[in-house]
């Protein structure tokens, strides 16, 4: 690989990756008359006119948003947790009628795109009364999905099964087992899996689009596109609005980095 | 490594009330994965497929069967079949991004200056929410928006075109979308493949006087062959399950309605349950036939999960 054309590449793809993103930034900082005056291109005259951001934030209901977002997220992420490491405890350290007839009902679970079966599944989350409640939400982002328990089960194989004879002439029970000697050890794949899955939940659209119709509500993704119609022709809005939702990402990226790309990387490859 | 478990507990005589927790106690830890696992993805399967032979609203208390009338308007309908085709977008363009993503796992897996401030900038899209990007190339795209103006700059100003009005050219800004979003994580996984490749490999193969493209397609490519594969198979059932791009930035108009943002309107706004739910059975059949064609072409090791 020659040098120039290397570095040429990547400078290249880095405007390709940034350029719309500093166009958004732009025009979030513009005021009405100035976004209808200039290019796309054109910086804002004033880097401190915070306008769009306050109009955005309350007519959004921003912090409504973030609220929602929050306790969705934190509510299934601990539920996933609890629920994907309780199945990999039975998976790898129990042996039991069945087992590959479980193992391939998670399996083949993962072939079913989720999107597919959503006119289903919302009959079935309304019979249960969920919609319009964060429960519906959070129970389908509960459903392990194949992913969680794989890396939960890959990195359970790696705590030799020993430490659990061990606890268990002390007489420890299993439960005792999973709690004080399991559950601590497993700390890297939860990490993992709580930052795959964060992301997937905090960008998720169709689920809260779909299950939480009332603007009380409102996710981050529902927020946001609650801005499409009323504000169609105030982009200097729109972009201030789309900022506030990117900006969390930036800092949980630039301070999680090499977390993020293990993480995702277990997630995919083993 | 799991029958071992059960040595300690056999050795002792078993009362007959041990013997039944024994073999229900692995049951107990399940249960919660196994009925969100059944409610939420066995049941709606079957759900889905007993409503796709009725022409339920999802309101009505009773069904009316319909036979195969719902399955021969998915095929005759032109309207229910093309969003088959706007898939071929999606999945042409998993290629190039494929293509992209790897050439840059490749050239900085191997020393470059700046290396972590590249890589974190050509994943960084993957973790954007997906409203905010359809948002973010909505601007883009606008007339006379940035697209149009950079176009103008580097001389190409004759080329610019309804980016999103178009119908020729909706897809393929829809689809180029999508490959911004997504290269990020297809390179992450390859490059995570290929730092997984020892590093005297590369240094015998140097010894024995291998250049930049003999190590590339000697020991790269069949180092990560299992990743790449795994990338297609994302690819299709990705590119037949596109929603956010397409509804948030054209709300399917311009020919540009992918399979679920017509399931979605079939089912939530029409309220055609019975109609929505043979779409979802034929696209399902499509996405396991194309996995089972996968697996007998590129038989798998893995796969097994304990």
């Amino acid at each position: 690989m020659k040098n120039p054309i290397k570095y040429l590449s990547l400078v290249l793809a880095s405007i390709v990756v940034l350029l719309p993103l500093t166009v958004v930034l732009f025009a979030a900082f513009k005021t009405h008359a100035e976004y209808n005056s200039t290019g796309p291109l054109t910086p804002p005259r004033n880097w401190f006119n915070f306008d769009n951001f306050a109009t955005a934030w309350t007519e959004g209901r921003m912090l409504l948003g973030f609220w929602n977002t929050t306790v969705i997220l934190v509510i299934s992420l601990t539920g996933t947790i609890l629920v994907g490491t309780l199945a990999a405890y039975a998976v790898s350290r129990f042996d039991f009628p069945f087992k590959r007839l479980v193992l391939g009902l998670f399996l083949v679970a993962a072939l079913v795109p989720g999107v597919t079966t959503q006119v289903a599944t919302y009959q079935i989350v309304k019979s249960m009364g969920l919609v319009n409640t964060p429960g519906s939400a959070i129970v389908l982002f509960l459903g392990t999905d194949i992913i969680s328990i794989y890396i939960f089960i890959q990195f359970m194989q790696s705590i030799p099964p020993s430490l659990d004879q061990a606890a268990m002439i002390d007489g420890a029970t299993r439960f005792t087992i999973y709690r004080r000697i399991i559950l601590p050890l497993m700390k890297p794949a939860i990490a993992t899996v709580a930052i795959i899955k964060g992301i997937a939940i905090y960008n998720e659209f169709y689920i809260p689009f779909l299950y939480l119709r009332s603007p009380d509500l409102s996710v981050i993704s529902t927020a946001l596109f609650r801005f499409k119609g009323p504000y169609g022709a105030q982009w200097e809005t729109i972009a201030a609005c789309t900022m506030i939702v990117i900006l969390p990402t930036v800092v949980f990226f630039l301070l999680l980095q090499r977390f993020i790309y293990n993480g995702i990387t277990a997630g995919a490859t083993k | 490594m799991t029958t071992t478990m059960e040595r300690p507990a056999a050795v002792k005589p078993a009362s007959g009330s041990k013997i039944r927790n024994r073999s229900l106690t692995p049951w107990l830890y399940l249960a919660p994965a196994l009925a969100l696992l059944i409610t939420f993805t066995y049941v709606p399967v079957g759900n889905m497929v007993a409503y796709s032979f009725t022409s339920w609203d999802g309101l009505d208390v009773t069904m009316e069967p319909v036979g195969l009338d719902n399955y021969v308007k998915v095929v005759t309908d032109e309207r229910y079949w093309r969003v088959f085709l706007i898939s071929g977008y999606y999945f042409a363009a998993s290629f190039v991004q494929i293509a992209i993503a790897l050439y840059f796992a490749v050239i900085l897996s191997f020393s470059t200056r700046f290396r972590n401030l590249f890589k974190g900038i050509l994943f960084f899209p993957y973790l954007l929410n997906g409203v905010a990007v359809g948002f973010v190339f909505l601007y883009l795209f606008q007339p006379d928006g940035t697209l149009d103006t950079v176009l103008r700059w580097v001389g190409l100003g004759d080329h610019t075109k309804f980016w999103l009005g178009d119908p020729d050219i909706a897809n393929i800004s829809l689809a180029g979308t999508s490959v911004w979003r997504f290269t990020g994580l297809s390179f992450v996984l390859f490059l995570g493949a290929i730092q997984s490749i020892p590093s005297e490999i590369y240094e015998a193969a140097e010894i024995d006087g291998a250049g930049d493209w003999h190590k590339f397609r000697h020991i790269i490519v069949p180092g990560i062959r299992r990743i790449i594969s795994l990338s297609f198979i994302l690819a299709i059932s990705g590119s037949l399950s596109v929603f956010e791009i397409p509804f948030i930035m054209t709300g399917g108009a311009n020919g540009t309605r992918t399979f679920v943002v017509q399931a979605y309107e079939t089912a939530f706004q029409f309220r055609q349950i019975g109609l929505a739910s043979a779409m979802a059975v034929v696209l399902l059949l499509i996405v396991l036939l194309i996995t089972w064609f996968q697996r007998r072409l590129v038989p798998d090791e893995e796969v097994t999960l304990s």
